[in-house]
């Protein structure tokens, strides 16, 4: 009887596969509420507070889609996934929106059938020594011993890096970042590597941060950003237009205090088009004209964002950075709206 | 013969000398300690650095613990505080109790609810662990599950009532219909729950009000230690009965049923268990249509039912096979069926003799429900992994946490092997 269950639900969710990749927007309406993935807890980019509720980076993105298509920045149900789950979850339909921190790379566009919308955090691995090593560039560390968590692409950037530099490394093979601080405070390894930002995060954490550094290379590319599923490109442009509108909003000088005024009296036309005082870009994505006035309310434009909960006001302390607009010499750099 | 020596001693003691205490070193403490710590050269020597291990691990714990900090807002501040010196933070503690407890997103005025529940679950288990109490405190014990599931999700009333109504009616359906036979007695009694609980399904859909007497929380608002201790009772108390059908199954001479069980068992344990937590969250979203969300607190304990089912399983054959072949020809021999040779005579020896095996699966189960972390539901250690090491006010906090939860499972699993050793104890009928 089980099998014949299993086998009813796989035809039932085969014709219902092709019912279920049109109209998310819809769907998100019917429901009242926007899911989205987000890590199980990483500091600064999503983490439940102490009342529970969902605070960060990453959350902050999943607020202001939530804002810009219902109009309300709490209407949101986190779904926490870890990176085993969070494909599977996006894939089979439990989540709208990921935002988990994860790295746009070409098989997980492709192969795996889904849709970065653009890059919210550009990073890159980079590594961590006690200042006491005496260590000041990557290039001094031949003979070192390295702490490094098994089966990601850090792994296999650090052997691309110290092969083409020629000098020699010792890996020592960890699970989880947790791990990974206990072992390299309890100086089983030199050297710590990890995305920058994870690093700094971990640094931040420590008993005496000022001991230890971060060395200025940069090894890879890791942009992070949120997709959504292959196949609805009306959803994915609502999401990648509300995270531009982020931008934009930065560049534009528009924050969530002055965002009324600058909506009532601005001269700038652009400014103008983006809030809804002028032409009907909400209405082609099939949202309310304030759409972006929604979005930007909801957490502050991109630079509010950061500098609330990654940026460095905050224990992490991240400095801008690649993160910059392309004015101050970033890559964030968000198409017209027009 | 005794008056010749009358007059050629000078005393004779015609009473018993009162006993006079042993000496020191013969008695009491010191004796004692001469006995097992000193008592010989090697024994001495193993002693002296016993205590001095002791020593060294409390003179490094105890200033630790008893100079922890329990209210300050955050790990920084502890640092502060202390200015280097080694203190436990157990501020973390102090202002994630709940979440520890109950998880980040179960409401908070609702905690009573869980709370009692648990309560009940003391005076629901009761008499089933301690079979001497009146017969009659059964009935809460069969109600409890309904008034769990009512007070820890709330929602209608109706549901849960729908739910008891529809296993009653199973249950009349089976002892009319047993008489004639059992599989008209099986299969009769699953028609009609399913039949009750289909048209309960619509009354209840049709009447249920939009605001119930206790507010809905859905499963996913489960977590923490409550989460454990749920998946945990339900699982161990689903899968013994499961177990015990399973075994006897197993034994069977139907080849069909034998078959079915023989693979079953096999397979699963033949599985580990993170795999078919996988299976049970990841999977199984795949077989599903999006809309069709069967609830993965029910996926996981069916598949953490049916993992030690079959372990206890096994368990329970040994415990079968090692009663002599004697007792099942006795059974026979007075004219009692199948089920009545297995109730009365085999399974109350054959349970006896698997206790210590089944407490211990219970013990690794009730452990391994920490597991559940992984396909990101926030049972205790997913709490501390997940949400409380990533809020910034707390990352880098590690022994504190992880000792408190080694502390709530510590309790937990010794009692349950307390209560297994008075229980063997209680029915041990052999003379030793």
């Amino acid at each position: 009887m089980n099998k014949s269950v299993i086998l009813g639900a796989l035809t039932i969710a085969g014709l219902s596969a092709g019912a279920a990749a049109a109209a998310t927007l819809d769907d998100v309406k019917e429901r009242g509420k926007l899911n989205c993935g987000v890590t199980t807890g990483l500091v600064g980019f999503s983490a439940p507070d102490a009342n529970g509720e969902w605070k960060g980076f990453d959350v902050a993105v999943c607020r202001a889609v939530a804002a810009a298509v219902l109009g309300d920045a709490m209407a949101v149900e986190f779904v926490p996934l870890t990176g085993k789950t969070r494909f599977t979850a996006l894939a089979a339909g439990e989540i709208d929106v990921l935002a988990r921190n994860t790295t746009w790379t070409l098989s997980r566009d492709v192969d795996l059938k889904f849709d970065f919308i653009g890059v919210n955090y550009y990073d890159g691995q980079g590594f961590m020594v006690p200042k006491e090593l005496g260590v000041s560039s990557a290039k001094d560390l031949d003979g070192a011993t390295v702490c490094i968590q098994t089966g990601t692409t850090t792994e296999l950037n650090l052997a691309d890096y110290f092969r083409a530099n020629n000098i020699s490394y010792e890996p020592v093979p960890i699970e989880t970042n947790g791990e990974a601080q206990q072992q390299y405070l309890a100086g089983a390894c030199d050297v710590y590597t990890t995305d920058a930002s994870g690093l700094a995060s971990t640094r931040a954490t420590f008993e005496a941060p000022g001991d230890h550094m971060l060395l200025p290379e940069i090894v890879s590319k890791e942009p992070l950003g949120p997709l959504v599923r292959h196949g609805d490109n009306d959803w994915g442009d609502i999401v990648r237009w509300t995270l531009n509108a982020l931008i934009a909003a930065e560049e534009l000088g528009i924050s969530s205090a002055n965002i009324n005024e600058m909506a009532e009296s601005t001269t700038n036309p652009e400014v103008a088009r983006l809030l809804g005082s002028e032409g009907n870009l909400g209405e082609m994505l099939g949202l309310s004209s304030d759409w972006a006035k929604n979005a930007i309310l909801a957490s502050g434009n991109y630079g509010e964002i950061f500098a609330k909960n990654i940026g460095e006001e905050t224990p992490i302390g991240l400095a801008r950075g690649l993160n910059a607009q392309w004015t101050n010499g970033g890559l964030l750099y968000s198409p017209p709206f027009r | 013969m005794s008056d010749t020596h009358a007059h050629s001693v000078a005393f004779v003691r015609e009473t018993a000398i009162p006993p006079s205490p042993a000496p020191v070193n013969a008695a009491g403490p010191i004796k004692w300690m001469r006995d097992n710590l000193f008592a010989t050269w090697a024994n001495a020597l193993l002693t002296v650095a016993a205590l001095y291990f002791l020593y060294i691990v409390l003179a490094a714990t105890l200033p630790w613990i008893v100079g922890g900090l329990w209210t300050t807002g955050s790990l920084a501040e502890c640092r502060e505080i202390l200015q280097g010196k080694s203190a436990a933070c157990f501020s973390v503690l102090t202002e994630r109790w709940n979440q520890l407890l109950f998880g980040f997103k179960y409401p908070d005025e609702l905690y009573w609810r869980p709370g009692l529940a648990f309560v009940l679950l003391f005076f629901a288990a009761a008499p089933v662990l301690f079979f001497d109490m009146p017969r009659k405190f059964l009935a809460f014990t069969v109600l409890y599950p309904f008034i769990a599931y009512w007070l820890i999700w709330g929602g209608s009333i109706l549901s849960p009532i729908v739910a008891l109504v529809g296993f009653s009616a199973g249950y009349v359906a089976y002892s009319k219909l047993v008489t004639r036979n059992f599989a008209a007695g099986f299969f009769g009694s699953v028609v009609a729950a399913f039949v009750v609980w289909f048209i309960g399904g619509y009354i209840v859909g049709a009447v249920a009000s939009e605001n119930p007497m206790l507010e809905a929380v859905p499963s996913r608002d489960l977590g923490g230690f409550m989460l454990n201790l749920m998946l945990g009772v339900t699982c161990v108390s689903l899968s013994i009965p499961l177990g015990i059908a399973l075994a006897l199954g197993r034994q069977s001479s139907m080849p069909l049923i034998k078959w079915i069980c023989v693979i079953f068992i096999e397979f699963i344990r033949g599985v580990p268990l993170i795999t078919l937590l996988f299976v049970a969250s990841v999977m199984l979203a795949y077989f599903f249509p999006p809309e069709a969300n069967v609830d993965l607190f029910l996926r996981v304990v069916i598949m953490i039912t049916m993992f030690s089912s079959a372990y206890i399983a096994e368990v329970i054959r040994g415990g079968l096979a090692a009663l002599p072949k004697g007792q099942y020809e006795a059974g026979d021999s007075l004219g009692l069926d199948y089920a009545q040779s297995m109730r009365l005579i085999i399974l109350p020896q054959a349970l006896k003799i698997s206790i210590p095996g089944i407490v211990n699966i219970a013990v690794g189960l009730f452990k391994d429900t920490t597991l559940v972390s992984v396909i990101s539901m926030f049972d205790l250690v997913g709490m501390i992994r997940g949400p409380i090491l990533a809020s910034t006010d707390w990352n880098g906090v590690y022994w504190e946490l992880l000792g408190f939860a080694a502390l709530l499972f510590f309790v937990v699993c010794y009692g349950i092997s307390q209560y297994s050793q008075w229980l063997e104890r209680r029915l041990a009928t052999d003379h030793r």
